[in-house]
């Protein structure tokens, strides 16, 4: 009874401890880390799984977190690639090395039964920050403008500020939200809301805007006349890890490019 | 007698391991949080709705607010419907039922917070929003999730208290002529106040500590609740938001909140343990 | 005007019984509609395959081998240490302000948001210890969060115990330790086993800190360094992005279900040993 309890106590006590003895190295690991957008997740992980049969042994694992989580966990060290999707600002482009795997456009979005069509990028400015109170002031229907955003980390907010906020800030009044799945549904459930989601996920119970006089389709987009455009970023640091490397080269192939496009996305060129 | 101090050695090792652990989190987080509380200054980090990490500004009040809000409005409803369920199952109802009811709500108790979110912003919220107006994510709609998450816990340790009052005390009082509602509100609910408490206590610190389920219906709107119907950011969803992509000043802020929730807890434990020893010295000093 | 108490009363049990259904019935409704809902997309291959296509199809393999591994890892950890640190704070040491302290300071952690550990083992375990998002950062952090809750349940379970037990024990004759494993334990077992498989529940359920320290990789966790995602997170995660609402809610299912079969297994764990123990010696 004392022998085996003791052994118990023992083991216990050196599964406890023998992780603290392991410090691994990540160029070791076979897993590719690509950590990152949340939008830019369902595609990652759609080419991460053909990449994996097309290259078998190789592993590559796609988690979200979200844009600037992914220069966070490259910069850690937690993830070979971060995937942003939104261009870096220069403090980062000093550290990272960006790799254009797509384009994709933003779509502002409203309730289907918004009579609103379109908009200028200053009313969409004045609505989501908070200043347009109600969709009567831009020719819509007498109902509160309710504002949903994405949260700070939001790869798609900073594009979509960096584009069309200019010097405003976003409502504090604004529902924030972590994914844009759930943008979508609040949007689709709330007769006042709007809100910003990738172009490549809208869907038709949702309303995209027209902005600017420009509708947003991948062509236009690609012939640059919908300005609300941005890249999707495969960022590394350093020096390129070999697996990481072929990952990326992957991703830009014709064949990918393809499976991209019909998704949603728009190609790199 | 070696063999027991070799023993004694052991476990004593193993007992400073454990203790140094949680010691070492203890001061991890303090010492993440509390630089930035002392470089911004107590006021504006707790009193400054001005959350903006870009800017630098790390006003936390909008939170602390909500949190609290959301707080109370799960006790007020959690504390209802669990004493009310607690009489009722240790007093009123009758044993066989009493003996199936408590183990299934104590097994409800491990349904997971993200199934009670999720529950809520397919039902609840959309109710909320088109019956009582807003958009739904409230402070109304998180008070009633959170309310309904805390009830297993406060409802099983009120039902554990109200038993362990001695029998006596309600016959006595029934026999002295009290209506059944008197003997509770007048006699059983003082007798358990220890017990009650603690419940009460539990579930609070359960409710201030939820995340997933107050992000999920909250809103997590940055400007202050003003109305039941009003979006909220609670300090847990406040850093599980932010907590993958922040650094530097940003992630000590996080540490920061994290410090208010410590705190606050540390708050509710000494509160309990007063209650208790008080009801100790109190029936003891008979 | 003063109501009669008779009048008061019945009034105020028919509340109290109109409040116990509500309550009762809120808590049933919640379980049958996650079931009612994801019950009928249960299959044995929606519990053996993985997940493709972001889990639009597939099943959720990965998902219950990653929430079994991390979990019981995490329990496998914090119960023996959990249990030593008890056994050692009433048996071998004098009641004073250092076991005073320490049972606060417990208690304080047992109470603090699992958000909060999810920061320290961010910080802690995947950056600076170097372990990365991974099966094991995941299992330490959970490991210390439900430590606190193992050694109070344990504590409380010993203490319970009657100093009789222990007197009659050393009467007979026994070391401390024997008095320890055969008379204390034994008794206090009934107690210390439900706070370790509630701990284990609590260890499934969790999400926000998991997904900090595990990740959310959609793999097979092959290795303790492999990220992963349990359960939870994988039907928050299916369910938020609107990916597939029936598999996200047949997971739910298969979470809640477990879920209710571990405590169920705990209570049932409780009462044969407390129709056993009464009768030890």
């Amino acid at each position: 009874m004392l022998k085996k309890t003791s052994c118990f106590l023992v083991l216990a006590g050196a599964v406890a401890l023998a992780p603290f003895s392991v410090r691994c190295g990540r160029d070791s690991r076979r897993t590719v880390n690509v950590v990152g957008s949340t939008s830019i997740q369902p595609f990652a992980e759609l080419l991460a799984q053909e990449y994996e049969k097309k290259n078998p042994g190789q592993k590559v694992d796609v988690q979200g977190g979200g844009s600037t989580a992914g220069l966070q966990a490259v910069h850690n060290g937690l993830a070979q690639i971060g995937m942003c999707s939104r261009a870096l600002s220069p403090e980062e482009a000093k550290e990272f090395t960006p790799v254009t795997i797509a384009r994709d456009g933003l779509a502002v979005v409203v309730n289907p039964a918004n009579p609103v069509g379109g908009l200028t990028v200053e009313q969409i400015r004045g609505l989501f920050s908070g200043q347009t109170k109600n969709w009567t002031d831009v020719g819509g229907k007498d109902e509160p403008v309710r504002v949903i955003t994405r949260e700070e980390g939001s790869g798609t907010r900073d594009c979509f500020v960096h584009l069309a906020m200019g010097k405003e800030k976003i409502s504090q009044e604004a529902l924030v939200q972590e994914s844009s799945g759930a943008v979508k549904e609040l949007v689709k459930g709330n007769p006042g809301a709007i809100g910003y989601i990738s172009l490549g996920l809208v869907s038709k119970e949702l309303k995209a805007l027209v902005v600017d006089g420009a509708v947003p389709t991948a062509e236009n987009v690609l012939a640059g006349k919908y300005k609300l455009a941005r890249p999707l970023l495969f960022v590394t640091r350093g020096s390129p890890n070999p697996k990481a490397q072929k990952f990326i080269d992957f991703v830009s192939l014709p064949e990918s490019q393809k499976t991209l496009e019909a998704e949603g996305l728009i190609r790199a060129q | 007698m070696r063999q027991d101090k070799i023993i004694s050695a052991i476990l004593m090792a193993i007992a400073f391991t454990a203790i140094l652990g949680l010691a070492v989190i203890t001061i991890f987080i303090f010492k993440e949080g509390v630089p930035i509380i002392l470089r911004l200054g107590g006021r504006e980090f707790f009193f400054s709705s001005d959350w903006d990490p870009k800017a630098g500004h790390f006003g936390i009040r909008s939170m602390i607010i909500g949190s609290m809000m959301v707080t109370c409005g799960a006790m007020v409803i959690g504390i209802s419907f669990s004493l009310g369920l607690a009489i009722v199952l240790t007093q009123f109802s009758p044993p066989g039922l009493t003996r199936v009811l408590k183990p299934v709500i104590e097994l409800l108790a491990g349904i997971p917070s993200v199934v009670y979110g999720f529950v809520g912003v397919v039902t609840l919220v959309p109710l909320i929003q088109n019956h009582l107006g807003g958009p739904g994510l409230s402070v109304l709609a998180a008070s009633i999730v959170l309310g309904i998450m805390v009830l297993p816990t406060v409802t099983s340790i009120s039902v554990d208290a109200l038993n362990a009052v001695p029998r006596p005390f309600w016959e006595g009082s029934i026999a002295l002529g009290a209506t059944r509602w008197q003997t509770v509100h007048m006699v059983m609910f003082k007798a358990a106040r220890s017990g009650i408490v603690s419940a009460i206590i539990l579930g609070m610190g359960r409710a201030v500590g939820e995340t997933m389920a107050v992000i999920m219906v909250g809103g997590n709107t940055l400007a202050v609740p003003k109305s039941l119907l009003d979006p909220v950011r609670t300090l847990t969803a406040n850093i599980a938001l932010e907590m993958g992509y922040a650094s530097g000043d940003h992630r000590q802020a996080l540490f920061a909140t994290g410090v208010t929730l410590f705190a606050f807890i540390m708050i509710l434990n000494m509160i309990a343990l007063t209650v208790s020893r008080r009801q100790a010295r109190g029936t003891g000093a008979r | 005007m003063r109501l009669a108490p008779v009048a008061v009363e019945r009034v105020a049990v028919t509340a109290l019984w109109i409040m116990a259904a509500i309550t009762v019935g809120l808590l049933f409704f919640i379980i049958a509609f996650i079931l009612a809902r994801g019950l009928p997309h249960i299959s044995w291959e929606f519990l053996t395959e993985s997940p493709a296509k972001m889990g639009r199809e597939g099943g959720i393999s990965p998902m219950i081998v990653a929430s079994g591994l991390v979990a019981s890892l995490a329990v496998l950890i914090a119960a023996p240490i959990g249990v030593a640190t008890a056994v050692y704070l009433t048996e071998y040491t004098r009641e004073g302000r250092a076991t005073t302290t320490i049972r606060f300071g417990a208690d304080c952690l047992a109470g603090i948001p699992s958000i909060i550990y999810g920061l320290f083992g961010f910080v802690f375990f995947a950056i600076t210890l170097g372990l990365g998002l991974s099966v094991i950062s995941g299992a330490l952090t959970l490991a210390l969060m439900v430590l606190p809750t193992i050694i109070r349940t344990s504590e409380e379970a010993i203490r319970a115990v009657p100093y009789a037990y222990r007197e009659v024990s050393y009467g007979l004759g026994s070391t401390r330790w024997q008095m320890v494993t055969r008379v204390v334990l034994r008794s206090a077992l009934p107690g210390i086993v439900t706070g370790i498989v509630l701990s284990l529940a609590r260890a499934i359920e969790e999400t926000a800190a998991v997904l900090l320290t595990a990740g959310s990789a959609l793999r097979m966790p092959y290795s303790l360094f492999d990220s992963c995602r349990t359960l939870p997170l994988h039907f928050y995660l299916l369910a938020r992005e609107g990916i597939s609402m029936e598999k996200a809610y047949a997971t739910a299912a298969v979470l809640v279900i477990a879920i209710l079969a571990i405590n169920f297994f705990a209570y049932w764990l409780m009462h044969r040993f407390i129709g056993k123990g009464g009768r030890h010696a």
